[in-house]
């Protein structure tokens, strides 16, 4: 495996420490736990999805882990409005605020309380389980292309988490560049499910969830690959990262960073293990590698 | 590993402990540590922590939606349990645990493994003292209620002012918050806060540590994974006793 020389970043607009950022919805409900994942190596963090309204989330099972992956439901619990004062004390660090909302209002309104205070943020056009919001909108293009442009609008680097649930991901991508994104990211979780057989009926609350961890890197890996053909802004690669190589072979398919969610529940040391085996001093720059799978083929 | 799908448990019977706290005897058992707890999901309305007081039970009180529909379950029903999750408590040769209310729960199992030396037991009444008799047969109980209706009366926090605390290697809490925080100021003014231990209790959804409900402040711990129990020296200067947060994330004053 190749090695990576270290060193800070800039992707979308966001001064980050290193290429690994937390994913959205992974112990990122908290100030304090944000905080606790950047001293454990995390480049960047972005945040527990946040939206106009608090919200208790979906009646458990709200998760299951599976051999591979993890199946979640959680249905956007968020404390809105009182997570300004949340992360106040994580100003100036490489935070990003994942965002929610039902149409371009509601994420231009959220977006406005964090203004001057966070790097970036992240738009939720994605997640498979929860009705009105997520991927029930961001599936349609000109939907997300004003969501984004609500959001860009106020200058503040714009990042559109995708949903790999549609046919043609790459429409979804266009959508969000013309909508003023500074970057892409790919994937958020496969809606999927699982049934309980000793009781009949689903295993999740919502019935309906999002599959995330190893078993959707495949998934993950061929929509960045896609996108990369298609965008022009830069993606970053999410969805079952949980090894160096996982980090190196997103960025060959055209990631030039990547988000990290379910590995964390293997250890909560994951993003100082990648780092050890990811980055070296005599290592290659990293545009040496990003995007280099185009253009070639196994015969 | 394999799927960690809930695993279906049907109810042997269920036992009356006080007017709002029941027994809930399972087919099966599960290899614990006391302290540990399981996610036990009530098909049809939630799933909520629970600590085990023994391999096959759980105890629960009486709290809202999901602990009243639970009420509703008798022999034959099935359940489905998650876990063990969580640490459990620190052995020791000589703990001394004090229990308040349903906090009798995840002491009962340590009681029985004979490390137990004394428990202080309270409640607000003599009908809400939780398993006085299981207690009484393998440690020396000192019962202390809320009304005087039986034992000393006042806080459990009063019995302690009567026993030579440099005795116990260790000392072991579960109960309300607001209980556990003044056993802690208690032993951080006798300097002994190192020895003890609290089993923390909060908004859990994930049970394994990614969601994030269930974090404290300002450590970012996870109360799920890390905990959940914690050495009082660690609780010092943290939110317990001050605040936790519901299930938006939201905080709310203890
Ligand atoms: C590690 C741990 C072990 C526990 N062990 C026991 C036990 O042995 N016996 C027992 O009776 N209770 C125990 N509890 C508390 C129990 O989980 C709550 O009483 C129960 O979830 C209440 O649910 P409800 O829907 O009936 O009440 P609600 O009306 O939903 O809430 C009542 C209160 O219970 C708490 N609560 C609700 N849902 C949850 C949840 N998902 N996670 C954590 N707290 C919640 C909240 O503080 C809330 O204010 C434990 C909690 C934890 C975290
Ligand atoms: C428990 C859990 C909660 C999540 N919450 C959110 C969320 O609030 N917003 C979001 O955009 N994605 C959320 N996701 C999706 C992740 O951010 C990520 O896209 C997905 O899990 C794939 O990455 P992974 O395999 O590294 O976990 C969540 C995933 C999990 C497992
Ligand atoms: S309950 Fe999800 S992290 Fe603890």
């Amino acid at each position: 495996m190749v090695s990576i020389r270290p060193g800070p970043v800039t992707i979308g607009g966001v001064a980050l420490d290193n290429h690994l950022l937390l994913a959205a919805g992974i112990l990122g409900t908290t100030g304090s736990s944000l905080a606790r994942i950047l001293s454990l190596g995390a480049g960047g963090v972005v945040t527990k999805s946040i939206g106009p309204l608090p919200k208790d989330g979906h009646a458990g099972p709200c998760v299951v882990v599976l051999e591979n992956g993890v199946l979640n439901a959680m249905g956007l619990p968020n404390p809105s409005n009182a997570f300004v004062d949340e992360i106040a004390p994580l100003a100036k660090k490489p935070v990003i605020v994942s965002i929610f909302g039902g149409n371009p209002d509601e994420f231009a309104l959220v977006a406005s309380w964090f203004e001057g205070k966070v790097a970036g943020f992240e738009l939720n056009l994605s997640c498979p389980h929860a009705d009105g919001y997520g991927s029930a909108i961001g599936t349609d293009p000109s939907i997300v292309e004003a969501c984004t442009r609500a959001v860009s609008r106020s200058g503040i680097p714009t990042w559109v988490k995708l949903t790999p649930n549609v046919t043609d991901i790459t429409a979804i991508g266009k959508a969000a560049e013309r909508g003023g994104a500074g970057a892409i990211v790919a994937i958020n979780t496969v809606k999927a499910m699982r049934i309980s057989t000793a009781m009949g009926c689903p295993v999740l609350g919502n019935r309906y969830g999002g599959l995330s961890g190893s078993a959707v890197f495949s998934i993950a890996v061929r929509c960045v690959y896609e996108l990369y053909e298609e965008c022009k802004i830069p993606i970053i690669g999410c969805g079952g990262v949980s090894t160096a190589d996982n980090v190196i072979e997103m960025m060959m398919a055209g990631a030039c960073a990547v988000e990290i969610g379910s590995a964390a529940y293997n250890d909560i040391k994951v993003f100082e293990i990648i780092k050890a085996d990811l980055y070296s001093k005599d290592g290659i720059t990293p545009e040496e590698i990003i995007g280099c799978a185009h253009g070639r083929s196994a015969v | 590993m394999g799927d960690q799908l809930s695993e279906p448990v049907s109810i042997l019977r269920v036992k009356k402990e006080t007017p709002l706290i029941r027994t809930f005897v399972f087919d099966r058992s599960f290899a614990f540590s006391p302290g540990q707890f399981v996610m036990v999901w009530i098909p049809g309305v939630d799933e909520i922590p629970m600590a085990l007081s023994s391999e096959k039970t759980i105890t629960v009180q009486k709290a809202g939606d999901a602990t009243n529909a639970l009420f509703t379950f008798g022999a034959g029903d099935k359940l489905g349990i998650r876990g063990p999750f969580g640490n459990g408590f620190t052995k020791g040769d000589k703990i001394l645990a004090i229990a308040g209310g349903v906090g009798a729960a995840p002491l009962l199992p340590l009681a029985r493994e004979d490390c137990v030396m004394t428990l202080l037991l309270g409640a607000r009444t003599e009908e809400e003292l939780l398993f006085v008799d299981q207690l009484d047969e393998c440690t020396d109980v000192m019962i202390a209620t809320d009304d005087g209706s039986l034992g000393m009366h006042g806080y459990v926090t009063d019995l302690m002012d009567d026993l030579n605390l440099g005795a116990y290697d260790r000392i072991s809490v579960c109960g309300p918050e607001v209980m556990m925080r003044a056993v802690l100021t208690r032993v951080e003014e006798k300097g002994i806060a190192h020895k003890t231990e609290f089993s923390v209790h909060r908004y859990m959804k994930c049970g394994v540590g990614i969601c994030g409900s269930c974090c404290i402040d300002p450590s970012g711990l996870r109360v799920c994974r890390d905990g959940p129990v914690f050495s009082g020296e660690m609780l010092l200067k943290s939110e317990f006793g001050h605040y936790m947060r519901d299930a938006s994330g939201r905080k709310k004053n203890i």
